[in-house]
């Protein structure tokens, strides 16, 4: 590992961009100018918000997907579709329900076109490496998640791949099974006992990316770009309990929530197709009351927040930013802070606080603006949502943007800005009878 | 219970209006229609197809016919299959494909399986001439036309619907397409396919037993077999005979539920992704237990896996494991491609139009469509009435026995069989009646038309009502609501998707049996009444093909506007609304 920069880099990205397109031909940028090697023995964590990107750049990098612009090089040579060499984990395990572990596992062997006998010896193995023995009969159904994640590692391991990539490969199992199936891949890793040369794998964990990886890379959102990186020093196997350890995961919020040099002491204000946070008016009320709580002085360690609610950063970072958004609270180097809005937002009672959300929608949310506009403008005070979502299409996927147009609805009710008709898919301003 | 789920799996599932994809398939559907009654008027010679077997109404023969029956139904069943494979894989492949096929197809289904068989019959006669080869594809055909739709649009759906990391651990693993196709697609779809599979069995005895003894051309054909027999025995005016066909189909139809259908269902479960696993739809097979449990057939499920083992990885079939940048020509020039296909079928769709009015002009007079017109509404009418009737009836019936679970269990599987029971072979026992008390015709023919299809409504109400939640009948009891206010609220709404499935199969049903039903005979006694079904059906025994054209294609459009006006919306709002997540 310390002779890592000098050896050539097993996979090397250049000037990677990905757009999708979107309603009227219209593109959506989803990666952008994304360069970074992988060197020789190294284990790389992407980390990310949700929507970051992250996920379709492992995907890229798998060849499961064509960049639309730049190159991927596995080892010197372009990857143009999945190449042999590289075996990838994947977040809900993709086994198939209707084939036995044994078979699930023989399964890239069979593409492989092994014959019969040494494929059943081959995974044989790799389901003993991976501690399944006794399981080779069962269904994928009748294992618990954290088995079934094995199978899938085991899936990956029986082609003796080079790379290892793994997207979200603990997101769907509980905290204890997850470390436990962690440990023992770093196990498998550190005693050299499969044929890898290197690990890549994709989270929003910052804990998980800090415990498994040598180098994290932090994801920017919208579009995806790679915002710094951070290199992990400590040995294995690493402790969470570690004050040292503690010191990376402060790290890693500092340089995710530290504002990129444009910015000066302010908030950014958002345009009107902006990819809005998927928060709820109850949870960021909760964030608040705790921020607002005597002990704190309106001030925490983010970190702290996320361990105190027992939030992922994915759960985390949508309420962080709408706070921001609306200028309840301000968001910087690792910390939060409220303001007085905010402030006086949470000491309200249930009215009151109606009308301050209400005020700050209007101000700072310009899709919320726009909506309230357009109805004010119909004459009897009526729009389809379609119209919005269409508009919104133009900024955002199609999932997304109505992910964001519903979101934006509930805040609106919340709010009394306007009403929604779910049956008729009408927005209009008065109160239903 | 997802019995016909989903009877519009188009992709534009819940748009009102046809959109341009649906009109040209429409008019190619039609003028192909009318190509073929063009075609069989040009060979309304007398057939010569060869020596016909006497039916014999001697009951020893009765398990002979049985078979015959019923291999008529495997023979269509793999030429369905195939049809599923090949055409349904291209659509689910191939977008442009599926831009043409899907609305096809969909349009397809709603054509009167029964009206088509005179022209299949003239068609294939011509194909093998002088033999009773001709007469049998035609059934095996039109037998082929009432199961492969269905099953074809569900595979299309269920292939399109394969999780996206499945495929993309197929394409990591470097799976060829062939590979991929029986060790993910097939697998994925099975449960489905199969159900759909059994379903167009199901309704496939009815359409068996029809077609059996045909009237074309004056001239009656008399393939061996079940049908025909009932069709001797109703000309004999024999009631005994009837009572023994009755009985062999029962035994018949026993044999295939149990033996075929809940085994093969019940293995089909592991197939399940598990997400869809809870919906109360538990199958228990006990042929499929006592096939776990014996060592022998155990021994001969794992040859079978290794055979198919062998079968998955022939070598011919397996990836290229180089990797090249393969950008192929089709890509390249998609816009060019594009705009070559969209061409053929605006040329194709314009013919289709052009032949159609040309061929109106010539052949059918205008008071005759307004006659034919008048007579459909006439039909459905009978459907209308008769699908409100069957609600009356079956619905608190289906509720009442849905909310008790052990009730339930018994009766599922009865009515299920009782679906897949021709109701055509109960027919004389209807008509009997009616000769000899001097019913009023246009009246009492009509419950026949829903004789078999009603107990799709029953089957989906039970099946509704056993999954509405106990925590929410808890509830209506504890608020104290009334009666009323309990079905209003509750009971209604929670089985108003299953209700509906259940009914759009039922009437899809009627329009097909009013071929059957309309006209019906015992003896020399022949009951007529006023509709489209007996229009086609007295057409199709004189031999004019014209007027049977015109009478299916009036049909077909009458099914396709009340299912875009009335059934449609109204799926959709079950979906959207009522569905209990």
């Amino acid at each position: 590992m310390i002779n890592a920069e000098i050896n050539k880099p097993i996979i090397e990205i250049v000037n990677v961009e990905k757009s999708f397109k979107t309603g009227d031909h219209q593109d959506l940028l989803v990666l952008n100018d994304i360069n970074f090697r992988m060197y020789e023995g190294e284990i790389v964590a992407i980390l990310g918000k949700s929507g970051s990107g992250k996920s379709t750049l492992l995907r890229i990098i798998a060849g499961l997907m064509q960049p639309s612009k730049g190159d991927v090089f596995y080892r010197g040579k372009s990857v143009y579709g999945p190449v042999r060499g590289i075996s990838m984990v994947f977040q809900n395990f993709a086994l198939l329900p209707w084939l036995t572990v044994l078979q699930n596992v023989e399964l890239g062997l069979e593409a492989l076109g092994v014959d019969k006998a040494e494929r059943r010896v081959r995974a044989l193995k790799a389901i003993d490496t991976i501690g399944l023995d006794g399981f080779e009969s069962a269904y994928p159904k009748e294992l618990s998640g954290g088995m079934r994640q094995r199978v899938g590692f085991a899936r990956a391991l029986v082609v003796n791949p080079d790379i290892l990539l793994m997207d979200e490969p603990f997101s769907a199992l509980d905290v204890l099974t997850a470390d436990n199936l962690k440990s023992d891949l770093l196990d498998l890793w550190q005693t050299k006992k499969t044929g890898i040369h290197g690990i890549l794998f994709v989270t929003h964990n910052i804990e998980e990316a800090a415990l498994l990886a040598d180098r994290i890379i932090v994801f920017n959102s919208n579009p995806g770009s790679i915002r710094g990186e951070l290199k992990v020093t400590l040995p294995q196997p690493r402790s969470d309990l570690d004050p040292r350890f503690r010191n990376q995961v402060d790290r890693v919020y500092t340089l995710m929530t530290t504002q990129l040099q444009t910015d000066i002491e302010g908030y950014v204000p958002i345009d009107l197709g902006y990819r809005l946070p998927d928060a709820s008016v109850a949870e960021i009320t909760g964030l608040l009351e705790t921020l607002n709580a005597p002990e704190t002085n309106g001030k925490m360690d983010l970190p702290d927040v996320a361990d105190i609610l027992m939030l992922d950063i994915d759960d985390l970072f949508p309420l962080t930013e709408l706070l921001e958004i609306l200028h309840f609270a301000k968001v910087s180097k690792g910390d939060i802070t409220i303001t007085e809005a905010g402030k006086a937002f949470v000491e309200a009672d249930i009215l009151e606080r109606k009308k301050i959300f209400l005020q700050h929608l209007k101000q700072y949310v310009p899709l919320a603006r726009y909506i309230y506009e357009q109805l004010n403008h119909h004459p009897r005070h009526r729009a389809l949502e379609e119209n919005f979502l269409s508009l919104l299409e133009d900024y955002l996927t199609e999932k997304e943007a109505a992910r964001v147009l519903e979101t934006v609805i509930e805040w609106g009710r919340y709010a009394e800005l306007f009403a929604y008709d779910y049956n008729a898919g009408v927005l209009s301003l008065e109160n239903p009878r | 219970m997802n019995f016909l789920r989903n009877p519009f799996r188009t992709p534009q599932t819940g748009k009102l209006y046809p959109n341009y994809w649906d009109l040209i398939a429409l008019f190619v559907v039609l003028s192909l229609i009318g190509m073929l009654a063009w075609n069989a008027k040009q060979m309304a010679t007398p057939y010569q197809i060869g020596g016909q077997l006497p039916i014999s109404l001697d009951p020893l023969y009765l398990p002979i016919y049985a078979l015959r029956t019923v291999s008529r139904m495997l023979i269509a069943l793999v030429f369905s299959l195939l049809f599923t494979f090949t055409i349904a894989t291209w659509a689910a492949k191939n977008r442009r494909a599926a831009r043409i096929i899907i609305p096809i197809i969909d349009i397809l289904q709603s054509v009167p399986i029964l009206g088509f068989l005179s022209i299949a019959v003239v068609g294939f006669i011509e194909l093998f001439p002088g033999s009773m080869l001709g007469p049998e594809c035609a059934v095996i055909f039109v037998l082929f036309t009432s199961q492969a739709w269905n099953m074809a649009l569900g595979f299309y759906q269920t292939v399109r619907s394969v999780p996206a990391d499945l495929e993309e651990a197929a394409n990591m693993f470097h799976l060829s397409a062939w590979q991929r196709f029986w060790r993910i697609e097939v697998p994925f779809s099975l449960p489905g396919l199969l159900w759909n599979t059994m379903m167009s069995m199901s309704a496939g005895w009815f359409f068996v037993v029809f077609s059996e003894a045909v009237t074309v051309n004056k001239q009656q054909i008399l393939l061996p077999g079940i049908g025909s027999y009932i069709t001797v025995a109703i000309q004999n005016a024999n009631m005994n005979a009837i009572g023994y066909a009755i009985l062999t189909m029962f035994i018949v139809i026993l044999i295939y539920d149990q033996l075929l259908f809940r085994p093969l269902v019940a293995w089909a479960e592991k197939f399940r992704m598990e997400h869809v696993g809870e919906e109360a739809r538990e199958i228990h097979s006990w042929v499929i237990n006592l096939l776990h449990r014996t060592h022998f057939l155990r021994y001969v499920g794992e040859r079978i896996t290794l055979l198919f083992d062998a079968f998955v990885n022939l070598s011919f079939f397996r990836s290229k494991l180089t990797i090249t940048k393969r950008i192929s020509w089709a890509v390249r020039h998609e816009r060019l491609v594009n705009g070559i296909w969209d061409f053929l079928l605006g040329a194709i769709a314009f013919g289709s139009l052009v032949f159609l009015i040309e061929f109106i002009r010539q052949h059918i007079p205008y008071d005759v469509i307004k006659h034919v017109i008048m007579l459909g509404l006439i039909t459905a009418l009978r459907v209308f009435i008769l699908i409100i009737l069957c609600t009356l009836v079956w619905v608190p019936i289906g509720v009442w026995i849905g909310l008790r679970r052990d009730v339930a269990q018994i009766i599922q599987p009865i009515a299920q069989f009782l679906a897949a029971f021709p109701a055509n072979l109960l027919y004389p026992l209807v008509v009997i009646l009616i000769v000899k008390y001097h019913l009023n015709v246009n009246i009492w023919v009509t419950p026949l038309m829903i004789l078999g299809s009603q107990w799709y409504i029953l089957f989906n109400v039970i099946a509704g009502a056993s999954i509405i939640p106990k925590d929410l009948l808890n509830v209506a009891d504890n608020l104290g609501l009334n009666i009323w206010l309990r079905w209003r609220r509750l009971i209604l709404p929670g089985i108003f998707p299953y209700y509906i499935t259940g009914a759009i199969t039922a009437a899809g049903g009627a329009w097909n049996a009013s071929i059957a039903a309309e006209v019906v005979s015992w003896g020399d006694k022949k009951l007529v009444a006023t509709g489209l079904g007996a229009y086609i059906t007295e057409y199709t025994g004189a031999g004019d093909f014209m007027h049977v054209a015109l009478g299916i294609g009036m049909m077909c459009i009458l099914v396709l506007i009340l299912n875009r006006l009335i059934w449609r919306p109204l799926y959709t709002l079950a979906e959207n609304r009522f569905q209990l997540e």
